[in-house]
């Protein structure tokens, strides 16, 4: 039984009524930014606030959740989420990304290729790709309304000519759709190409901004990049120390104070099921 | 060449109970250089504003002849034609180069950005044509990297011209494009807008409250007093033989060296 003193799934049905609007709207219009009445949640902002709430009102008891931090299942806000919904919405929760119907993840995208009726619920800090560009929101606004997106094209020019490639690696821009520009949230841009065409929906919520967008299944998304400078995903030389894998996303650990180092999945799921 | 580029027909701008504009109209033909004077207030930044879409008029319209779509009424049309417009087939010059700059990003992307925002996707071409257009207002090609804070008062104006000028358009705007600026700095840069002018065949509207740079830069001169056009005519006949106490007053506190 879900914990009495709350509502199901915490939030009261007239906000859930009000966020699925908002998700709704966000599915339709895919990569535009919703803005919602964001609430105050029991963890503080920048901790998942925004997946949390959009988690809540999809979430139902028929759900399996499994909830991610940097792709791993054993990380404190990790643990803490997943503990927060089996006490108020009464969920199975897994650590099997097959098993999840909604898995909420902040910072990857899982490695196994998720299916048709999954729901992957992103948490967002900067739901604004052109924040750091632009820094009134009237004008961002309009340059979304006007799809003007010249701007993002002059931050990965100027990276070129700083770095002598774009060197941007995490939340790296995407065009939705071909119309809205969008910021995938922080993953690897290792990630992008996962979130293109995916079978399953994606949602992406950003509690202090109050803003909720969407990419339904199988909606192009196309990383920005230049004719001569293609977009490219992060490789390793090494493979994982766990598993084997050369094909994960890899974190390279520090194991001692005489430099010696590992690289392992960041995706413990993954990683895992690989080494059974 | 039978039609006006540029034509302006009773523009009137208030704010509040201030009249900074007042029925002003004028045509300005391909390949001519228009110039407006007067003094600081009169109203000339304001009528720029006006004409180039930046600010709405309480009255009167302003028709461009546009490259390819015919005439059009600048304030009717949508904000986003307005916007292309002002990003392919015009310019606009700021007295303040740093409005005019994006002053984060390097010189190139500077000049790059139009480019890019009509679908430039290629980062050598992009390049290439910065360096070319940094070549051609005059800076190192080894500054192309540089930011423009790094830049002197003299050459962010260079390049604030160059990244206007990079699209080719049919018509700049300029606000006291020398303004603030020491004298051997101003001739360098009225030297060059004179040759790019003659080079592009370029229109212009150029604001300024420095009859030197009018004599030297412009064809046909507006004389603004507190938001009236005081007087118009070639610029050589105002200067030479102006008509206007205003404009007799304008002439005489011409310092002479």
């Amino acid at each position: 039984m879900p914990d009495g003193a709350y509502n199901y799934a915490y939030l009261d049905e007239q906000t859930k009524r009000m966020i699925r609007r908002a998700i709704l709207k966000a599915v339709a219009v895919p990569g535009y930014q919703v803005p919602f009445g964001g609430r105050e949640m029991p963890l503080p902002y920048g901790w998942g606030t925004g997946g949390i709430q959009v988690t809540a009102a999809i979430i139902g008891q028929d759900d399996t959740l499994k909830v991610i931090d940097q792709g791993a299942d054993d990380t404190t806000n990790a643990v803490s989420i997943r503990r927060f919904f089996a006490r108020v919405a009464d969920v199975d929760t897994t650590t099997r990304t097959e098993e999840a119907t909604i898995i909420q993840t902040r910072h990857r995208v899982p490695e196994t290729p998720l299916q048709e009726g999954q729901i992957l619920v992103f948490q967002v800090p900067i739901p604004e790709p052109l924040r750091m560009l632009e820094p009134r929101e009237t004008e961002t606004r309009t340059l979304h309304a006007l799809s003007e997106y010249g701007v993002m094209q002059v931050s990965l020019y100027e990276s070129i000519a700083r770095h002598g490639r774009i060197a941007k690696t995490y939340n790296y821009p995407v065009l939705v759709n071909g119309r809205y520009m969008m910021s995938p949230s922080p993953i690897p841009k290792f990630d992008n190409p996962k979130l293109d065409r995916n079978p399953a929906l994606q949602l992406y919520g950003a509690g202090r901004e109050k803003r909720i967008y969407a990419v339904p299944p199988y909606t192009p998304v196309k990383s920005l990049d230049f004719d001569d400078h293609p977009f490219e995903i992060e490789t390793w030389e090494q493979c994982c120390a766990l598993c084997g894998s050369k094909a994960s996303f890899l974190d390279e650990m520090i194991v001692d104070d005489e430099g010696q180092r590992l690289f392992v999945c960041s995706d413990t799921d993954y990683c895992e099921e690989r080494r059974k | 060449m039978n039609s006006p580029l540029l034509s302006a027909r009773g523009v009137t701008k208030r704010f509040g109970s201030r009249l900074a504009c007042c029925n002003v109209s004028f045509d300005l033909w391909p390949g001519e250089v228009l110039g407006v004077v007067g003094e600081s207030g009169s109203g000339k930044t304001t009528l720029l504003n006006c004409l180039a879409g930046r600010l709405a008029p309480e009255a009167g319209s302003v028709a461009y002849e546009t490259a390819s779509a015919g005439t059009v009424d600048v304030h009717c049309l949508s904000e986003a034609r307005r916007r292309l417009l002002a990003r392919t087939e015009w310019g606009f010059v700021n007295q303040d180069a740093r409005e005019g700059l994006r002053m984060g990003v390097s010189a190139g992307a500077n000049i790059g950005e139009r480019l890019m925002a009509i679908g430039a996707r290629h980062y050598g071409n992009i390049r290439q044509t910065a360096s070319d257009w940094l070549d051609r207002v005059e800076i190192e090609a080894d500054r192309l990297d540089d930011r423009p804070t790094t830049y002197s008062g003299g050459m962010r104006q260079r390049l604030q011209i160059a990244r206007n000028l990079v699209s080719e358009p049919r018509l700049v705007f300029m606000d006291e494009p020398t303004g603030g600026l020491d004298v051997s700095v101003q001739a360098r840069i009225l030297d060059l807008l004179r040759g790019l002018v003659d080079r592009f065949h370029l229109s212009a509207v150029l604001v300024t409250h420095d009859l030197g740079v009018a004599r030297l830069l412009t064809h046909r001169l507006m004389v603004m007093q507190g938001g009236v056009v005081v007087e118009e005519g070639l610029t050589d006949q105002v200067l030479d033989d102006p008509q206007h106490a205003y404009t007799q007053m304008l002439v005489a506190s011409i310092l002479p060296v």
